[in-house]
């Protein structure tokens, strides 16, 4: 075999003095970074296939250990990076597409980053959580339009079905396949104990999760996987995915190496087969033929559900939402270019699609214009990093985030984004089941409960200092935003003044 | 009584205990990270807690299962047969743990040779080791519990 | 309120006090005490000439021990006569019981050598008593010859290596610890004491010994040879103390004859520890198997029988008994356990250092012997003890590393998720 033109991303840095050999990097790294040497009575490292992961170096007892970019450099090129040089490396020795997984690395404009909020002084007192009530539940589904009464006089209470939240925030579709059983599990126990949901993505439901139905949305994606009466019966909603933020426009492919048994049955197709999701719903062309599925879907559950149509943030996506907002769908979720993935194809997840701020901005904008935002709600995803990102989200007008990348941080993720090889050292994106055990769901659940829990006291902190006492009163009240550093045109998308206007 | 119990659903074969119990059980012990490289480095270690694995123990490997591995230490048993072969009467029971007393152990591996869980070990100078909750150290509660990444190894009631 | 008589004042005597108390609070307990030393482990004698431990240390239980446990002890007092009820001592005295446990240990015997009576310089090796003496006895450049190169002739040789100019073992059998180890096992054993300073004599014994003019003293040995010594230690063998029970009228063979509740065929009187025969598992025949946990086992199954109501079936039983043996000499550690029944299978496995036997039949582990690595060898003790078939172990992983994981997932979930 000819030499590799890739050189080695990173280097593993050992403090052989603190070294114990105690081998723990060794039986911890599934990429088979680290060995003792015999005859050298030392532990060595084969850099190439680190991934930077951090397992080994969280694991070390003695902290021995220190990931770092690899220092070498190939003649600095301002046009053609190292990074670009590599990847043609890459492309040159195997023929195929880079695959790459997590969300976008690239340095896009991160408005969230641009946008700051407002706080109450003197005239308008600004509200201790500590002791006054703050609300921060939302409902999700059709709200009606306006006050209607029944033939003897009083109001029409009726709704349509609702998804009732603790919070304004929800776990992200991530499919039993590209996350782990142990993931999976910790995701649906730490949703039931906060009072909100999570999301099967299109990889069905496992026959033990059943039980956390009531706080779990399955979904239906292109690929169908999974999907049967009693898996739409079994959740709290059910969500259309037509596009993923990380790969819009294309569809899905789980390798047939994590379809394990259990996970073929819980996809209903057969074991070691790839799964793939076709890039379109076959059956769906037009808004009319995605209102065909939404109305199938109801009723298949009797009306009993809301439905949600996911879609990826992409050029037209405010008249996309606007179709989608006549389609009967309760809830429209879009997904911005900064969403994760378990697997993309790199050209696409960095290239394809446009941020969720702005996505967001004017979606709202578009349907309050049209009349119809009360039609549905909005829940928005792709790369939610923080509390702070959520009151951004709700004042630029979202019901609630969808968070992924930031859910499998808490449960150890270290976005080292190789989740496309099925390696994972922490047990999240895996099906291995040595690696699958490194997840224990009793510490998973509890990090997901806190970290939701932490956030839910930050959001009430800044409401307070909006002197806002209600989520529901912030939603879409862009006067608590201003921003900074951006242009006059992004402002007018954002719909939101420059900071001391 | 509080034992140390082992969840084989969560251990990772990491072996991380042993180097814990081991420095827990050194004369550096309670002396940070310094004090274990100290304690270990370079030194074979007697720790008092046995990491079986089935990917690595050659004796019971088998590659068409998934790989399991668990901790082994003292059980503190309820009638503890060591603590009655113990033939210079080092071993004896202390409110529910079954502890040694080195001073009045003279090395015979009486205990080795009857304890039903291997969990009884010894040194290199042939000093007979087990497992004592470390209550008699400066770890002051199972230094094989605090340290295990996945808190498979826990400490409690049962 | 119950009276209780003790004979003897060893490990059986003192594990006989623990079951009697763990039953009976009140009860008065006597113990007579040949020797005048608070109750200490026998085989402890050889680490107090090696300096592994002292008067003090090598007491077995702490010193309020009799106290606590509401005992009285008669130092210096041997027991005579045992009758109905009654046990007659050499004091004169005599003390009622209701139940009365024998735990009067063994006797080296020493064989008729000719010209013994010439050497006024010799010793057994089974009381702390000897001990003492011999640790008075010996210089820096003695010489020492010990007849008997089983497991307490060899203790004693350990014991005195480095603290005497020489040490010479002879015995009849052609191997060292004949009664434990097989010829090639024994060998190891054998050059690893030649290493460490020894000498050794075998498949041969002294016919002679005689006093030379310089006050030092020579053993003919049969085969012609000659052994110059100053010190000489006889570790033949030793006898269970059967006496008070035979000539009480009582069952005896090798040792006195027990059941698994430790009674004797007297009533109200036990037998425990080296005086005592008992069933053996392995081999299913009664045997004298004078070895320490057997010794404890029995002494508290006496005490929890004899503190008990007779309601038919005992309280207690004790109905495993193996021979079992962990001895190490200079950092080489061999074990043994169970028998090696006509007929069994072998598994063996060695090296240099080490070597490993394991002995099966009938479906059963039955025995092992260990020389070299000896780590968790008590996997393997369970299995013969507790009669654990070998159609529910991983035997093939088993043979090579004892280990829990063959035992299955249930037994291993027993043990590692519950009090056991």
């Amino acid at each position: 075999m000819p030499i590799s033109l890739v050189t080695p991303e990173f280097e593993v840095l050992r403090d052989q003095t603190r070294c114990i050999k105690c081998r723990v990097c060794e039986r911890q790294c599934a990429n088979k970074v680290h060995h003792l040497d015999p005859d050298l009575g030392v532990m060595v490292s084969d850099e190439a296939s680190c991934v930077d992961c951090q397992r080994c170096v969280t694991l070390c007892p003695t902290h021995a250990l220190k990931i770092r970019v690899n220092e070498n450099q190939f003649r600095p090129n301002a046009n053609w990076s190292q990074q670009t040089i590599k990847e043609i490396y890459k492309q040159a020795e195997t023929g195929g597409m880079l695959l790459s997984s997590m969300g976008n690395p690239n340095p896009l404009p991160n408005y969230w980053d641009h946008l700051l909020i407002n706080a109450s002084q003197v005239t308008n007192p600004s509200i201790d959580p500590l002791r006054e009530p703050m609300e921060t539940k939302v409902f999700l589904g059709k709200k009606p339009r306006s006050i209607k009464r029944l033939p003897d006089g009083s109001i029409d209470t009726s709704l349509t079905p609702q998804l009732e939240l603790s919070m304004p925030l929800m776990f992200s579709a991530m499919s039993y396949g590209a996350i782990s059983y142990n993931a999976h599990e910790s995701l649906a126990r730490a949703a039931t104990e906060l009072g909100i949901y999570y999301n099967t993505g299109e990889g069905g439901l496992h026959e033990d999760f059943y039980k956390y139905g009531p706080n779990t949305i399955v979904q239906v994606a292109s690929g169908r996987f999974g999907v049967h009466e009693a898996y739409l019966n079994a959740g709290a909603a059910i969500e259309i995915k037509m596009g993923q933020g990380a790969k819009p426009g294309i569809g899905g492919h789980l390798p047939g190496a994590k379809i394990t048994e259990a996970v073929s049955r819980t996809r209903m197709i057969p074991k070691g087969t790839d799964a793939i999701s076709p890039a379109p719903h076959h059956d769906i062309y037009s808004i009319e033929d995605l209102r065909q599925l939404v109305y199938s879907l109801k009723e298949a559950t009797n009306y009993t559900k809301p439905v949600i149509v996911k879609v990826a943030a992409v050029h037209n996506i405010a008249a996309i939402a606007s179709g989608i907002a006549r389609s009967g769908a309760d809830i429209i979720a879009i997904d911005g270019i900064r969403g994760g993935t378990g697997a993309a194809p790199t050209r696409i997840r960095d290239n394809v699609g446009i941020p969720i701020e702005l996505a967001l901005a004017s979606v709202d904008q578009r349907l309050r214009d049209e009349g119809v935002r009360n039609d549905v709600s909005l829940v928005v995803g792709g790369s939610i990093r923080s509390a702070a990102d959520v009151v951004k989200a709700v004042a630029l007008g979202a019901d609630a985030c969808y968070i992924g990348t930031a859910a499998l941080v808490a449960l150890g993720c270290h976005l080292c984004r190789s989740c496309q090889t099925g390696k994972c050292n922490w047990g999240i994106a895996t099906q291995q089941p040595e690696l699958v055990k490194r997840l224990n769901t009793d510490i998973g659940t509890q990090h997901l409960v806190n970290l939701m829990t932490a956030w839910q006291h930050e959001i009430k902190e800044m409401m307070g200092g909006m002197g806002i006492n209600s989520i529901e009163a912030l939603r879409g009240n862009r006067l608590m935003l201003r921003g900074v550093g951006l242009s006059e045109k992004e402002l007018e998308i954002l719909g939101v003044s420059y900071a001391g206007e | 009584m509080k034992r140390v119990y082992v969840n084989e659903q969560w251990c990772l074969g990491c072996h991380l205990c042993e180097y814990n119990c081991a420095y827990a059980n050194s004369p550096k012990a309670g002396q940070g990270l310094y004090g274990m490289v100290d304690a270990l480095k370079d030194k074979p270690i007697f720790p008092r807690i046995t990491i079986e694995s089935t990917d690595e123990d050659a004796s019971c490997a088998d590659p068409s299962q998934t790989a399991i591995s668990y901790a082994v230490q003292c059980r503190h048993c309820t009638d503890p047969i060591c603590v009655k072969s113990c033939i210079s009467g080092a071993l004896h029971k202390e409110n529910g743990t079954v502890v040694i007393d080195h001073d009045k152990c003279v090395g015979c591996f009486t205990c080795i040779l009857v304890c039903p869980y291997g969990a009884i070990t010894h040194d290199d100078t042939g000093a007979v080791q087990k497992c004592e909750l470390c209550l008699k150290n400066t770890a002051g509660k199972p230094a094989c519990v605090a340290g295990c990444p996945n808190a498979a190894i826990v400490f409690e009631e049962r | 309120m119950k009276q209780y008589v003790i004979i003897g004042n060893g490990v059986a005597a003192a594990a006989s006090i623990e079951g009697i108390r763990s039953r009976d609070s009140q009860g008065l307990i006597t113990v007579v005490s040949k020797e005048k030393y608070p109750v200490y482990c026998r085989p402890l004698i050889s680490y107090l000439l090696e300096g592994k431990t002292d008067l003090t240390r090598m007491q077995y239980r702490d010193p309020d021990f009799y106290k606590n446990n509401k005992a009285e002890v008669l130092y210096g007092v041997s027991a005579e006569k045992l009758s109905s009820g009654k046990v007659e001592l050499d004091n004169g005295s005599s003390l009622p019981f209701d139940e009365c446990i024998v735990a009067t240990g063994s006797d080296p015997f020493v064989l008729p050598f000719k010209g013994l009576d010439t050497v006024e310089n010799k010793y057994t090796f089974q009381t702390l008593d000897d001990a003492l003496a011999i640790e008075k006895a010996i210089r820096k450049d003695s010489r020492v010859f010990i007849v008997g190169a089983g497991l307490i002739g060899l203790k004693c040789a350990e014991g005195l290596t480095g603290r005497v100019g020489s040490i010479t073992v002879c015995d009849l059998a052609d191997r060292v610890l004949s009664s434990i180890l097989d010829a090639p096992t024994a060998s190891i054993v054998q050059k690893h004491l030649e290493k460490n300073g020894m000498s050794f004599l075998l498949a041969d014994s002294a016919s002679e010994f005689k006093k030379n003019a310089d006050g030092a003293y020579t053993a003919l040995m049969s085969s012609g040879k000659s052994v110059d010594f100053d010190i000489l230690v006889l570790a033949v063998g030793v006898r269970a103390g059967t006496r008070l029970v035979k000539e009480a009228g009582g069952k005896v063979e090798r040792g006195i004859v027990i059941d698994e509740a430790c009674r004797t065929s007297l009533d109200h009187v036990y037998a425990a520890g080296d005086c005592a025969q008992t069933m053996e598992l392995t081999q299913g025949t009664s045997k004298v198997m004078a070895i320490l946990p057997n010794a404890y086992l029995e002494g508290y199954t006496a005490g929890v029988n004899a503190a008990s109501e007779d309601a038919g079936s005992p309280a207690a039983v004790f109905d495993n008994a193996i021979a079992m043996n962990s001895i190490g000499f200079m950092g080489l550690h061999i074990m043994s356990a169970g028998s090696a029944p006509e007929g069994c299978q072998v598994y063996e496995e060695k090296d240099q250092d080490h070597w490993k036997k394991l002995f099966t039949k009938d479906g059963y582990l039955t025995g092992f012997m260990l020389v070299g690595d000896i780590d968790r060898a008590g996997i393997y003790t369970n299995m013969i003890r507790n009669r654990i078939p070998l159609s529910e172990v991983d035997f093939e992983s088993m043979k090579k590393l004892p280990n829990l994981y063959a035992f299955g997932e249930k037994y291993r979930h027993h043990i590692l998720t519950g009090e056991v």
